[in-house]
């Protein structure tokens, strides 16, 4: 009996499958499933990337791009870019702190790492596990469902619902940035906490420490850097929302952006487009040097 | 604190893959007593701290501290409790960018209401800073108390995880492998330092050892454990060379160098054991891209 035809020999044993990739198939139909979706989306969402090399549509663009020169320069104008660009940087600053007063605690809720009531190999003591990790699971479940809800509607909604409410200007970009904000910042707090080394947490609370102080003295030491550095990318992300806000009638660089465009006044939008740059660049710097402050 | 363990068992892992790691262990330790547990790599020394701890519920047995059953107390009672036990785990658990003097003082949080803990990371009081620093003192590491954690040495870390626990003022300590970083001569003078702050606080004190002889030295009581059993539980004097033979198995004698060879040689027992735990743990197909 030859060895191929042994039945205790199955093709997985022999040497040449012995060095065959046991992931490969895996592999193989994963990058059919990426393709095929891709295709799809592409499909349905019409995607036809030489239609904007046609005849036509290059000379619209021409024209506008050609109408950013010159840029816009007279005083008047300078004065009211100077002052939109203050009151896009005061909305976006004021609603991520009023985002992060509420994500923070948000977080902290919902952070498992942190909970006493997980504390010990619970699973095997069934008569405690029922009543003592029903109401946290349910508390963190709650604040997560909380947190989804807020991120899930868009700022933009938020602010044309605000709009309706409180009548245009400022404030209500300030609340819509602050709702969807709280969302994806409490979210991502959670994810950032969740990620760390736990031992430390873990060793102060078995040791009696409460959860805020567990939090302060072995947390948030591990986390700082990216806790902060996330936080000025949102604030940067606010900073681009409140502009889109402003399309909507909460004030701001937005709304000027608007009115430029609806003139077909390429010069000023090419001024409103830089100061969008170089507010960006402000937010990079800022961040950069906080990561390395705090590294 | 007096603590009885009877016929404890516990396991660890998911509902479905159980690991039996303490198995009908049983133990009486009078108030103010000192024992050392010694036995090989995976013998469950580090899971019986952490029940005596209550960090982990037995799945049987009856677990007794100062005749109280802490896993039937409410949340809080028990959380109250673990504030007056002190576990000092194996890798010392200090938070890399944090600094040396809220590291010791970390000790101290039980007995710290959290608004007070708040500002003394703003600023550490003078009082309190005093503490940390004659803490330190005792391990001789007191020049560290404004360096960073992470700019520490292991043997430092180590270290300043034992002030931790002078800073503490509780009626238990437990000490999972607490010279095992440290040169010889420096973990003899530690290991008297924690034995004397027991002794001066009549706190119960529980260590777990690797080396073998610096446990015979300074315990007059031995525990050894094997493969989650009590295997015995006798004075130091009574504990010869065949007791370990029979204790850590054939490769002990061996072994029987100096010390040091074998603490090394345990030290690459334990690396080899807890990375074939990582190759068992692994799904049969490696997902690499």
């Amino acid at each position: 009996m030859t060895l191929q035809s042994s039945p205790a020999h199955t093709p997985h044993t022999n040497a040449a499958s012995a060095t065959r990739d046991p992931a490969w198939h895996e592999r193989l139909t994963s990058s059919w499933v990426f393709f095929v979706l891709i295709a799809g989306c592409a499909f349905i969402t019409e995607f036809k990337p030489w239609v904007f090399f046609d005849r036509a549509s290059l000379r619209s663009s021409g024209q506008f791009l050609a109408s950013f020169y010159p840029p816009a320069h007279d005083a008047e104008f300078l004065s009211l870019l100077l002052t939109s660009a203050w009151q896009t940087i005061s909305v976006a600053t004021a609603g991520v702190t009023l985002a992060l007063v509420a994500a923070a605690p948000l977080a902290l809720i919902a952070t498992r790492t942190l909970s006493i009531s997980r504390i010990g190999n619970r699973s095997s003591v069934k008569r405690l596990s029922a009543s003592m990790l029903f109401i946290p699971t349910v508390i963190r479940s709650l604040v997560r469902l909380i947190l989804i809800l807020l991120r899930s509607i868009p700022e933009l909604v938020w602010g044309l619902l605000f709009v309706r409410a409180i009548g245009l200007g400022d404030t209500a970009g300030v609340l819509a940035i602050a709702l969807t904000y709280t969302g994806m910042m409490g979210k991502v707090f959670l994810e950032i906490i969740e990620s760390q080394d736990a031992r430390p947490t873990q060793a102060l609370l078995t040791n009696g420490a409460s959860r805020g102080q567990a939090f302060l003295y072995a947390t948030l030491p591990s986390c700082l850097p990216e806790l902060v550095s996330y936080t000025v990318f949102r604030w940067e992300c606010a900073i681009r929302s409140s502009v889109i806000l402003g399309f909507v009638g909460a004030g701001g660089l937005g709304q000027q952006m608007d009115l430029s465009m609806k003139m077909m006044d390429g010069g000023q939008a090419v001024m409103l487009l830089a100061a969008f740059v170089v507010l960006v660049w402000v937010a990079d710097m800022v961040s950069k040097k906080l990561r390395k402050w705090l590294a | 604190m007096k603590i009885s363990l009877a016929n404890i068992d516990v396991e660890l892992g998911r509902r479905s893959e159980k690991r039996v790691i303490l198995n009908d262990v049983s133990l009486n330790l009078a108030a103010g007593e000192q024992i050392a547990i010694i036995g090989p790599s995976g013998a469950g020394k580090t899971t019986l701290l952490h029940t005596l701890a209550c960090a982990i519920a037995p799945s049987r047995g009856m677990l007794l501290i100062d005749s109280t059953s802490p896993w039937k107390l409410s949340k809080a009672s028990l959380h109250r409790l673990r504030g007056n036990i002190f576990l000092a785990p194996q890798a010392p658990p200090l938070p890399p960018r944090q600094r040396v003097v809220h590291a010791v003082l970390a000790g101290r949080l039980a007995k710290t209401s959290t608004l007070a803990a708040l500002a003394s990371l703003y600023k550490p009081g003078d009082a309190a800073a005093a503490v940390a620093f004659a803490a330190l003192a005792k391990f001789r590491v007191e020049d560290k108390l404004w360096h960073r954690c992470d700019r520490l040495s292991g043997g430092e870390r180590q270290r300043v995880g034992l002030a931790r626990m002078l800073a503490s003022d509780t009626p238990l300590i437990l000490l999972d492998e607490p010279v095992s970083a440290l040169d010889p001569a420096l973990g003899l003078s530690a290991l008297k330092t924690i034995q004397d702050e027991a002794t001066a606080r009549q706190a119960t004190l529980v260590v777990s050892l690797h080396d073998v002889q610096l446990a015979r030295q300074r315990f007059s009581r031995l525990v050894g454990l094997k493969a989650g059993r009590i295997h015995f539980d006798l004075p130091a004097s009574a504990v010869d060379e065949s007791t370990l033979a029979d204790l850590y198995g054939a490769e002990f004698e061996a072994a029987s160098g100096t010390a040091q060879s074998r603490v090394a040689e345990i030290a690459d027992d334990e690396i080899a054991s807890a990375t074939a735990m990582a190759i068992a743990e692994a799904p049969p197909v490696a997902r690499c891209f």
